[in-house]
């Protein structure tokens, strides 16, 4: 098993939801963060205050997949969260040694 | 003021629906005005400094201020109080052609509107009991004594100053005096100007700009055309303060903004306050132009210059444009708008030389007497929350509540 961390753009949460449901892959944690990468700041001002955010918004998105899924769902991510400009993020892939369903008990491949 | 009048319903109706308005304009207009512009943290204090100032000026309105400001004048310098807490001032009572309690009722909204505006100026670092006193002072010391000398039958009345509703009394005032007190109470730690919530702000600008037809279209006291007029031409100005500040933004740094153009379209209705029952719509024009550089140029160049905190442009935006309209009413004021009077365009030079008198009085007058406040203030009870309190915010501290809990 293996997670699956995806950083993206919020404004392409919808479309990798999307992309996601379409290869099987329902289950997903999502969260609102931010962050920085090779992206630099968004410059903002106010009555002549300027301002760089540094720290910029992003979606962040958890899967649980079985091994053999990976490939399958990182290509869906890449598709569905690509620009091809700077900022469009990355996604992490590490092992899980480990799944449980609370509700049943099942473990491994059973339970993700 | 005390002849007997018919009473019209017609103009007692207007004004009562223009005191209304102009309450708009403090509770939620400056509440949400300024509450969105300043950081999460303190967004609730910035509103209750609003809300304070208003009630406490109501109260002290009906007890003494109203009598005071317009009693019949002692030599020019005040009124006389009489009828303190309203008592013999009776529901049949007549001015002009509305009942004197509403006429006392729509000038509450005045004062209170005007205290409210100068807490923009001093949001995230003042004790809320030194806001309480300054308040109660201000509006005493300053608000009342303008107030009887420009609209009261005071002596700046008797020079023929014009001020139809608020560029002296209101505006330069809160401008000024809030400039005082920023001076006082020093800058913050943070200053930089990056608003929590701009909606909230442009939600707030745009109830200032409703309630403002109120202020302005009712400071006529009639249901007519002069109060048409009013309305009308301060439409034109603030929209021209709009689309200016907009323009300018465009060619300093390529992009309009929104905060800049609801600051334009407040400097354009500051502007044409003073002017409003007296100028006609070319003049409304160059009257909002003029606020939006005016006040674009204080915001931006003597405020950094300078180095003064005035967190929110209040001195900026009200006290800058304020002048400006004051002296453009001296300016553009048209005996074929408003027989009562004229100006330099249409041969009377000697009425700009009057505002010009009216502007320097009330400058001087207000930052004097708002410095003294707030140097006695800090000296005795202290005017200014503690460093860690000013870091952490005001709302956890002074009022344990924080305006964000989603």
């Amino acid at each position: 098993m293996k997670r699956i961390i995806a950083v993206i753009r919020g404004e392409k949460l919808e479309e990798v939801k999307k992309a996601l449901i379409a290869v099987g892959c329902d289950g997903m944690n999502i969260s609102e963060i931010k962050g920085r990468g090779r992206q630099l700041g968004i410059r903002e001002s106010y009555r002549g205050s300027k301002y760089c955010i540094d720290l910029i918004p992003k979606s962040r998105v958890e899967l649980i997949v079985k091994d053999e899924d990976v490939d399958e769902v990182s290509q869906a991510v890449i598709e569905a969260a690509r620009t091809g400009d700077v900022g469009d993020g990355k996604i992490f892939i590490s092992p899980i040694d480990n799944v449980i369903r609370i509700r049943t008990g099942e473990k491994g491949d059973d339970a993700v | 003021m005390a002849a007997i009048a018919a009473l019209s319903s017609g103009d007692t109706s207007w004004v009562i629906v223009a005191t209304i308005l102009v309450l708009l304009m403090s509770i939620p207009g400056a509440a949400f005005f300024y509450g969105g512009l300043t950081k999460k943290k303190n967004v609730l204090n910035t509103m209750f400094l609003t809300l304070i100032a208003f009630s406490i000026i109501a109260v002290i309105w009906v007890c003494y201020g109203y009598q005071v400001a317009f009693g019949s004048s002692i030599s020019g310098i005040i009124g006389s109080p009489t009828n303190l807490f309203m008592t013999g001032i009776s529901p049949d009572g007549m001015n002009g052609s509305i009942p004197t309690i509403l006429y006392v009722t729509f000038q509450l909204t005045f004062a209170a509107l005007t205290g409210a505006l100068i807490s923009g100026a001093i949001v995230g670092r003042m004790k809320t009991s030194a806001w309480i006193i300054y308040i109660i002072a201000w509006v005493t010391l300053i608000y009342i004594p303008i107030c009887h000398w420009v609209w009261g039958g005071g002596w700046l009345m008797n020079l023929g100053a014009l001020d139809f509703a608020g560029g002296t009394v209101v505006h330069i005032n809160c401008g000024v005096s809030a400039l005082a007190l920023a001076l006082v109470l020093g800058t913050r730690k943070e200053k930089t100007l990056l608003p929590h919530n701009l909606g909230y702000s442009v939600l707030g600008a745009a109830f200032l700009f409703f309630g403002w037809l109120g202020f302005n279209g009712g400071s006529a006291l009639t249901a007519g055309g002069l109060a048409s007029s009013a309305i009308l031409v301060s439409i034109v100005a603030a929209c021209v303060g709009l689309i200016v500040w907009c323009i300018i933004d465009t060619i300093k740094v390529g992009k309009p903004t929104v905060l800049g153009a609801i600051t334009g379209l407040i400097a354009g209705l500051v502007a044409i306050t003073p002017a409003a029952g007296f100028v006609d719509v070319p003049a409304s024009i160059v009257i909002g132009l003029g606020a939006s550089c005016v006040s674009y140029f204080a915001v931006y160049y003597l405020k950094e210059k300078l180095g003064y905190d005035d967190a929110l442009d209040v001195f900026g935006v009200h006290g800058c444009s304020g002048i400006w309209g004051a002296l453009a009413t001296g300016i553009f004021a048209s005996p074929f708008i408003n027989s009562a009077a004229s100006g330099l365009l249409y041969g009377n030079p000697g009425q700009l030389g009057i505002q010009v008198i009216a502007v320097c009085v009330s400058v001087v007058y207000a930052f004097v007497v708002s410095y003294i406040i707030a140097k006695v203030l800090d000296m005795t009870m202290g005017i200014r929350v503690e460093e860690k309190v000013e870091v952490e915010g005001l709302d956890t501290n002074l009022h344990e509540e924080s305006g964000y809990n989603l």
